[in-house]
């Protein structure tokens, strides 16, 4: 077993045993639909309304579990055993990345169809869709990770890692919510600018992995 | 010895800094013609474009600086990147409100969404000034250097994308933008650029002088503390 | 054995008996926290295979000198050198050669002891099948075999302390370093782990504690901090 795959498995138990994050985070979701519902006093979404209501509370449904990411590391030693063995602390970046992934396809595996019946009028929009938010998970969990380590080693950390987060993730949205937009509009998938938000979400991925791959050792010193 | 040195030439940056930038203004206001479209009002382009693309630079830089700074540890990187900045900063928030007056000038409203500089600048602007609570929620001075020097990179790293996403969710390429229509004629492309300049310069030497006076209040920092200690 | 109890000196440095190149080496080593000195200037040199023992009021430096030698804190002056790694700068080459007990365990609560210890095995590339059977035998010497599939969370204090050695001693290191790894445990626990941290093979020892006796007894070298 590699020390990458033995922190994911880690990180998996622990989830599966406690389930401190997933459950809140679906839960959340569900719950900010319902409010959605009341807000802006509609049973029924499509295109932008669709996008903008789906893509924003997924995000925050994701800062749940980036804001406990790291907990364990921090109280439980985790960062220290990490530092002491063998290994390239980078791993514990990939590991933790990997986990979150996993994490928000699980939100998005519960938290999406329940969207679907409670305001699609259709949802074969929905599969293209999914590989969206697949690539979105990528982005998000690339900066996720590292702005969570920034912010588990601080005082202030409950609050801090939104704050540094979310304008962060602002072309990720963007992107998402513009794919949205077509996808899920009222009378089917429409394709349009479908490959350019997939090369921005791509872009994206790969800026901010090899951002949190390059500085993260810098993270975890001393 | 050095210090000495480095007072003369900030004093003759600062001097620069001021004669270009007076030369500059002077063009955009004496000699570039007033936009037929847009009157006179569109003379704050002189000042908004200038700030907007020297600040943008300036978080590169700060970027560059804290990736040297994670190489070498050597906090005089860190010095520079936290001024850097520090005062992009401030000239993003001249930049915002340069362009909300353009904005109400030109359109009569306080805020365009439609305007992409603007927007990527408000974003920019939002993600830079949590560097600051960042820094002081972390204690120990290293690692609040080097956690200060991850976020100036990943921020760094983040600013061109931005603009790239926010430009691609405007469908259209709106009128409503701070573009002059096609090319700008000789007269004003030579009065933006001076300006530009001098906007630049204006960068370095507020760089360079908070830099000095970090630097003397450091020192001074650790005069009084050896001073106490016998 | 030596008991030095000038300030902060254990064996001069630079002054040893015989041709070994020292374990650990540490000339002036300093550690400061902003403007609070964390650990004075420490000088003295281990042979391998010695046992140092580390004792000093609290606040001294123990366990901070604890973990610079673990490499996991950065020392701010001096030298030192552990296992023939150059702190900070070769701290890469000392991973996975120490084993470190500190005043917490490294432990995460809501795996078993037998996962937890699976884990830190695999973080040190041991091949499965051989910490399999090195885990098995660790808990067995431990007398914590049979809680081994319980959580973390539910054991008390001494057991963890006893899990946490089995995870210090897991990869065989060649330096010991033991931060008061008797603070939880009864008498009988004592016995039990005291022949895993004793003399024994050629594993360099530094145990920290402030039990004056309990360190000293068996140690080549005292160190005491001030």
């Amino acid at each position: 077993m590699t020390p990458f795959t033995a922190i994911l498995r880690k990180d998996l138990r622990v989830e599966l045993r406690t389930l401190r994050s997933l459950p809140a985070m679906a839960l959340f979701a569900v719950t900010a639909f319902v409010i959605f519902r009341f807000g802006l006093d509609r049973t029924s979404l499509d295109g932008e309304l669709a996008a903008g209501v789906l893509v924003p509370t997924l995000l925050f449904a994701a800062l749940l579990a980036i804001n406990r990411l790291f907990v364990a590391e921090r109280e439980e030693g985790g960062f220290e055993l990490i530092r002491l063995a063998p290994i390239d602390r980078t791993v514990l970046f990939a590991a933790k990345a990997s986990a979150l992934v996993i994490y928000l396809v699980v939100l998005e595996l519960i938290a999406v169809p329940i969207f679907a019946l409670f305001f699609l009028d259709t949802a074969s929009g929905l599969v293209p869709f999914a590989l969206v938010l697949v690539l979105a998970d990528i982005g998000l969990a690339a900066t996720g990770t590292v702005i969570s380590t920034i912010a588990t080693m601080s005082s202030a950390r409950d609050l801090l890692a939104p704050l540094i987060l979310l304008p962060l993730l602002v072309p990720l949205v963007i992107a998402a919510a513009g794919a949205g937009e077509h996808l899920l509009s009222a009378g089917g998938p429409d394709y349009g600018g479908f490959g350019k938000w997939l090369g921005l979400l791509g872009l994206y991925d790969l800026v901010f992995l090899l951002v949190g791959y390059a500085t993260f050792d810098f993270l975890l010193e001393d | 010895m050095a210090t000495a040195l480095q007072q003369i030439t900030l004093r003759r940056l600062a001097i620069v800094t001021v004669a270009v930038m007076g030369a500059g203004y002077a063009l955009a206001f004496l000699y570039a013609p007033q936009d037929a479209t847009e009157g006179f009002a569109q003379k704050i382009f002189y000042l908004h474009v200038p700030l907007a693309i020297v600040s943008l630079l300036g978080f590169i830089v700060a970027g560059i600086h804290a990736i040297r700074h994670l190489r070498s540890g050597d906090p005089k990187h860190d010095a520079r990147s936290y001024v850097s900045i520090h005062i992009s900063v401030i000239l993003g928030l001249a930049v915002l409100l340069t362009g909300a007056i353009w904005a109400k000038s030109q359109w009569g409203v306080w805020w365009e969404w439609r305007e992409p500089t603007l927007v990527s600048f408000l974003i920019v602007f939002l993600l830079y000034a949590t560097y600051y609570p960042l820094r002081y929620a972390i204690e120990d001075r290293d690692r609040q250097a080097r956690y200060a020097s991850v976020f100036a990179i990943t921020a760094g790293a983040f600013v061109p994308l931005n603009f790239l996403a926010v430009r691609l969710a405007q469908p259209y390429i709106h009128p409503r933008t701070f573009s002059s229509s096609g090319g700008l004629p000789g007269e004003m492309l030579l009065a933006f650029l001076v300006c530009l300049a001098g906007m630049a310069l204006l960068w370095l030497t507020l760089v360079w002088f908070e830099l000095d006076a970090k630097a003397a209040s450091a020192n001074l920092g650790r005069i009084r503390r050896a001073l106490e200690a016998s | 054995m030596t008991l030095q109890s000038a300030a902060v000196e254990g064996r001069p440095a630079g002054a040893r008996s015989t041709e070994t190149a020292p374990a650990i080496e540490a000339r002036g080593l300093r550690r400061d926290f902003g403007d609070r000195t964390g650990l004075g200037g420490v000088s003295f040199s281990l042979l391998p295979g010695e046992g140092m023992a580390v004792i000093g009021p609290n606040g001294s430096g123990k366990s901070t000198l604890l973990r610079i030698l673990a490499g996991l804190l950065r020392p701010s002056g001096g030298e030192v050198r552990v296992l023939g790694c150059a702190l900070p700068k070769e701290t890469y080459r000392l991973r996975g050669r120490v084993g470190y007990l500190g005043h917490d365990p490294l432990l995460y609560r809501d795996l078993t002891a037998r996962e937890n210890l699976a884990l830190a095995g695999a973080l040190h590339r041991m091949d499965p099948a051989d910490a399999a059977a090195r885990i098995d035998s660790l808990l067995e010497s431990v007398r914590m075999a049979n809680r081994a599939g319980d959580r973390i969370a539910e054991l008390s204090a001494g057991m963890r302390q006893r899990i946490d050695i089995c995870r210090a001693l897991l990869h065989d290191p060649d330096l010991l370093l033991m931060d008061e790894p008797d603070a939880h445990l009864d008498p009988e626990a004592r016995q039990l782990v005291a022949p895993l941290i004793a003399a024994g093979g050629d594993r360099t020892r530094v145990l920290v504690s402030h039990d004056r006796e309990v360190a000293t007894a068996g140690a080549d070298i005292v160190l005491e901090l001030r």
